[in-house]
């Protein structure tokens, strides 16, 4: 209310200084250029006297401007007795003008382009109201916390897995690396650092995310996660057999119960090697892993195309080694029907089919779905 | 509400403003003296509003309401209190809005000081001043609205542009702004001079003191513009030629040579035409700088964000007002009645060879500016015309014109004598050699052509002051009585050699630049380096926490070839989180007017720090020059003559007292 009341007030302001000058009587104010013509006479005389314009040039000059003057002068007397009072009906024009025009348009010009209803927000009104706010409002008020005071290691870790969840990577690697700056290093920093790394590089473990869990290995070999990482790293190298051995060390080791023997199980199974005998058989499908999975959730479009291409080049692979797999079959034919790759899917529709080619059941099988997916003809 | 208020404030400025465009003019057509005075209350009205959304913005910024779009994207709560105030212009929303403000405090003035002006006259005045204050308005609140909200405000801002934070954003822009659109207010007098039909001596006469005003503002702000771009930018350069700062130099062209010629039309009524297209031409070009600044054209520091809508909308404003001022002329022009003749030779003649100089000169910096704009999108070709086509284009133009300018003052109206001229400039010509082969001796032939330029900047000081020497008759006649001719002497007599001293002091700055020394070296603690004379040792590099930036600063020590201790210099590098941006912090120690200047490169991995280090000779000048033109400037403006209400008290004739200003 007291908003629009305001507003009242300036569109009355803004009617007064058209209606004001309306109300006035009387002929129009102001000066005439007979004054500078006069006062340029007498300029003369002082160039004159100061030897800065010679006498015959003054003379002149004077007959000039006196002539202007009278001129001047003359059209001033004219306008005066030419003069005739204005219409009134124009005045009321003006009227209607203040009175109506002027506050509608202003109104509706506003109402169409204005937010009456939003209250202004300073800062000091905001915080009293902060408790209540989103996870991101709070992640600006702990950034801005240790913007002053940067040598706050908690607030880093803190921070560190909430920019992680929210998918600021690179945030969460430099608060990582701010935190092992601080509170100097341990296996498990380090490791933390490494896995921000890779998510920072859509699950790529780069040369310093690996250096990073080489370092945490040092400080301590029963990290698992680095030691899983340096897997991933391997794997990533093309070294196979090297990821292998990694994971199968691991899975030897492997505590009773431990949460993470399935995924390094599988990981085992998509670079092609058979987990150790005491493990239970793997799933005959491996989908990503589950840090594939998370990795893509905070990729770009074509950083997530090329993952995936890298996953069935994988397959791909492991199919052309071990040919016996019906589902992976299927899975390679859809892929590459997904991506729009027509003419792969018809190679690998023929190489699957010699295959199977002395298991009538199996044949039979994947020819039904080389066929319900239209790869042939 | 605060930013509501704002925006309704700036919505009735625009109501007010389509009223004073229209009204005035029906009424000086009419000769209604209701609706003529309409111009005055609505102007100053119009005003209030204005000042009163600029305020409710500044108090947004001040309060850090991140609830205005505008206040989110462009400030930051830690920001310091100077910036937060800077900060309102330091985008473009923010900017166009100080444009307008300004656009309605010339209105405002011509309001309530222009009581010595013809009704008519003032009222078309006004008139015209609203359609450009209206034009602009519209384009603030359809396509640039700095009071748009957010329904849920962001805890933080996103800081200002860590370039733009620094006291020059303070200094800077308001003065370019008072400059560029002041030369509205000539606009708007030459297009109602053509709208009455109707030009004179008086005419030019009235329409001066608000040139010379915006003049005064121009030459400064370009110059504090060129010191800012100076210590900021890390590299110890003070004028690129870059297009922006030629959009500016442009007006400022156009504007001095309306000054000249504007003298001409007042003591002459000759130069009439000209003068009114000058006028025109002062102010398109103002437009023509915005257009190109604000339209994503050109990308700059000054150009903050681009939106294709907004250089469509600004090149609409600039066809209708410029397309439609030169339609005007062409149409108007052959009416007015031409005045006096004049022989070559004479104070008239003078100021005709300025205004061919400076013309010229501003045509080449059009064409240096635009042509590889247009050759970019007509043939997708990229050029670049640098500063070796301005240096060599500009200099041979400025060259007589310098020559020349002491003859101006000295040389009578009407029929001038230019060997007697020459003759009582013979001592000036004398200081100048002298200035020659001094430079010569001290400096030795580095560089062939710079002595020359110093001595012409001591020339024309010398020719300055033979011009007031002259006048008042010093040497010649017993003190009291050059004591009483200063005083008399009409103020603007003072302006004009004032203001000529200062362009000299400019050349001599600008000239000496050619034995500026640099040395970029990386240096350890505990090293040092010599410059010039000067010895700096780096003492310690540490870093600091600043209240919305981490810095990285050396210490140096400066001692001169004595030994003693002269100076501490902190150069730094910040880093501004916010915006993921470095800034480079130069320091600068000034002796006398040259500095030393000192900015900060990358920290290698052994410890050692990049730095550039430079000795600037009389670097201090160029600024100097130009806040000594703007004092000529004041001078000139302060001459009774040229003040409101121009005749004496003594001739008051008819005119009524209530019609006297209040003085």
């Amino acid at each position: 209310m007291t908003l629009w009341f305001v507003f009242a007030l300036m569109t009355a302001a803004a009617m007064f200084a058209v209606l004001w000058p309306l109300s006035r009587r009387g002929p129009e104010a102001g000066g005439s250029d007979v004054a500078v013509y006069r006062d340029q006479l007498d300029e003369i005389g002082r160039d004159r006297a100061a030897g800065l314009i010679g006498a015959a040039e003054a003379e002149a000059a004077q007959v000039e401007v006196s002539r202007r003057l009278i001129a001047a002068a003359d059209a001033a007397e004219a306008t005066t007795a030419g003069r005739i009072e204005p219409p009134v009906w124009r005045r009321r024009a003006a009227v209607v003008v203040a009175f109506l025009l002027l506050p509608a348009g202003a109104t509706l010009l506003y109402l169409t382009i204005g937010s009456p209803q939003l209250p202004g927000e300073p800062l000091a009104s905001r915080e009293r109201v902060a408790q209540n706010s989103s996870i991101a409002n709070l992640v600006t008020q702990a950034e801005a916390h240790l913007e002053r005071n940067p040598g706050d290691a908690r607030g880093y870790e803190v921070l560190a897995p909430i920019y992680l969840r929210m998918g600021r990577f690179t945030d969460a690697a430099n608060a990582r690396r701010r935190i092992l700056a601080i509170s100097g290093e341990t296996a498990e920093r380090q490791t933390d650092l490494g896995e921000a790394l890779t998510a920072a590089n859509n699950g790529i473990v780069t040369d310093e995310a690996k250096a990073a869990f080489e370092r945490a290995l040092v400080l301590d070999a029963g990290d698992v996660r680095a030691r899983f990482f340096t897997g991933i790293a391997a794997e990533q190298d093309g070294k196979r057999e090297q990821a292998a051995a990694i994971w199968r060390g691991m899975l030897e080791k492997a505590p009773p119960g431990a949460p993470w023997v399935e995924t390094v199980q599988q990981s085992m199974a998509r670079v092609g090697a058979t987990p150790p005998a005491a493990a239970p058989a793997v799933a005959a499908a491996p989908g990503p892993s589950a840090d594939d999975v998370k990795a893509s959730a905070g990729m770009s479009e074509a950083d997530r195309d090329e993952m995936i291409r890298g996953m069935v080049a994988r397959l791909a692979d492991r199919l052309k080694e071990n040919g016996d797999d019906i589902e992976g079959w299927q899975r390679l034919l859809r892929a590459y029907m997904v991506m729009g790759d027509r003419d792969k899917a018809t190679a690998a529709a023929a190489d699957a089919r010699r295959a199977f080619a002395s298991d009538p059941d199996k044949l039979r099988r994947i020819d039904d779905a080389i066929k319900s997916m239209g790869i042939d003809g | 509400m605060i930013p509501e208020l704002g925006h309704f404030a700036l919505v009735l400025a625009l109501a007010l403003g389509v009223v004073q465009a229209i009204g005035p003019l029906i009424g000086a057509h009419y000769r209604d003296a209701a609706l003529m005075r309409m111009a005055d209350s609505t102007a100053l009205m119009q005003f209030v509003f204005v000042a009163l959304s600029f305020a409710a913005l500044t108090v947004c910024y001040v309060t850090s309401d991140f609830s205005v779009v505008n206040v989110y994207e462009n400030s930051h709560s830690a920001m310091p209190l100077i910036y937060k105030y800077t900060s309102v212009w330091g985008n473009h929303e923010g900017s166009m809005l100080l444009w307008v403000l300004i656009l309605a405090l010339f209105g405002a003035a011509v309001a309530a000081f222009g009581g010595n002006l013809p009704a008519t006259l003032k009222a078309n005045v006004l008139a015209v001043q609203s359609w450009i204050a209206c034009a602009f308005y519209v384009f603030i609140l359809l396509t640039s609205n700095p009071f748009l909200r957010l329904a849920e405000a962001p805890l933080e801002g996103r800081d200002l542009n860590p370039i733009l934070q620094d006291i020059g954003l303070a200094i800077h822009p308001p003065l370019l702004y008072l400059g560029y659109v002041g030369f509205s207010i000539s606009f708007s007098f030459a297009v109602a001079a053509l709208i009455e039909g109707r030009i004179d001596a008086a005419w030019a006469r009235w329409v001066r003191p608000w040139t010379l005003a915006a003049w005064m503002f121009l030459t400064v702000g370009i110059s504090m513009g060129s010191y800012w771009a100076y210590y900021e930018l890390g590299w110890g350069g003070f004028w690129f030629w870059d297009p922006v700062e030629n959009s500016s130099l442009m007006p400022w062209l156009a504007g001095t040579a309306l000054l000249h010629s504007a003298v001409v039309m007042e003591k002459r009524n000759a130069l009439k035409i000209w003068t009114l297209l000058l006028a025109i031409l002062a102010f398109s070009l103002s437009l023509l700088g915005t257009f190109l600044v604000r339209s994503g054209v050109l990308t700059s520091v000054h150009t903050f964000a681009t939106d294709p809508s907004r250089g469509v909308f600004i090149l609409a404003i600039l066809v209708f007002f410029i397309g439609g001022a030169l339609a005007l002329f062409a149409w108007r022009a052959p009416l007015l009645k031409q005045g006096g003749l004049f022989a070559p030779v004479s104070r008239e003649g003078a100021l005709v060879f300025n205004n061919l100089f400076l013309t010229t000169a501003c045509l080449t910096v059009f064409v240096g500016t635009l042509y590889p704009l247009a050759l970019e999108s007509v043939t997708g070709e990229k050029i670049s015309v640098g500063p070796p086509f301005f240096n060599l284009t500009f200099a041979p133009l400025f060259i007589p014109l310098l020559f020349a300018m002491p003859f101006g003052p000295l040389l009578a109206w009407k029929r001038g004598d230019v060997l007697g001229v020459a003759q009582r400039l013979m001592a000036a010509f004398a200081v100048g050699i002298v200035a020659i082969a001094v430079t010569f001796v001290i400096k030795g032939g580095q560089s062939v052509l710079a002595p020359f330029g110093i001595g012409l900047g001591v020339y024309v000081i010398g020719g300055a002051l033979i011009d007031l020497i002259e006048r008042t008759g010093l040497f010649r006649l017993p003190l009291a009585t050059v004591r009483s001719r200063a005083a008399g002497l009409p103020r603007s007599v003072w302006g004009t050699a004032v203001a000529h001293i200062g362009i000299a002091m400019s050349l001599i700055g600008i000239v000496a630049q050619v034995w500026a020394d640099e040395r970029i070296v990386s240096l350890k603690p505990q090293q040092t380096v010599s410059i010039a004379g000067y010895t700096l040792s780096f003492d310690r590099l540490t870093q600091r926490t600043g209240p919305n930036f981490r810095e990285q600063a050396a210490k140096f020590t400066v001692r001169n070839s004595g030994g003693t201790v002269v100076g501490i210099m902190d150069p730094s590098k910040r880093t501004f989180p916010a915006r993921a941006t470095t800034t480079t912090e130069a320091s600068l120690l000034t002796r006398g007017t040259s500095q030393l200047y000192l900015s900060l490169g990358d920290a290698n991995d052994d410890g050692s720090v990049a730095v550039r280090l430079y000795h600037k000779p009389l670097v201090l000048l160029i600024w100097l020059g130009s806040v000594v033109m703007m004092l000529g400037g004041g001078l000139s403006l302060s001459d009774r003559r040229l003040r409101v209400g121009a005749p004496k008290p003594a001739k008051k004739t008819a005119a009524k007292p209530a019609l006297q200003p209040a003085e």
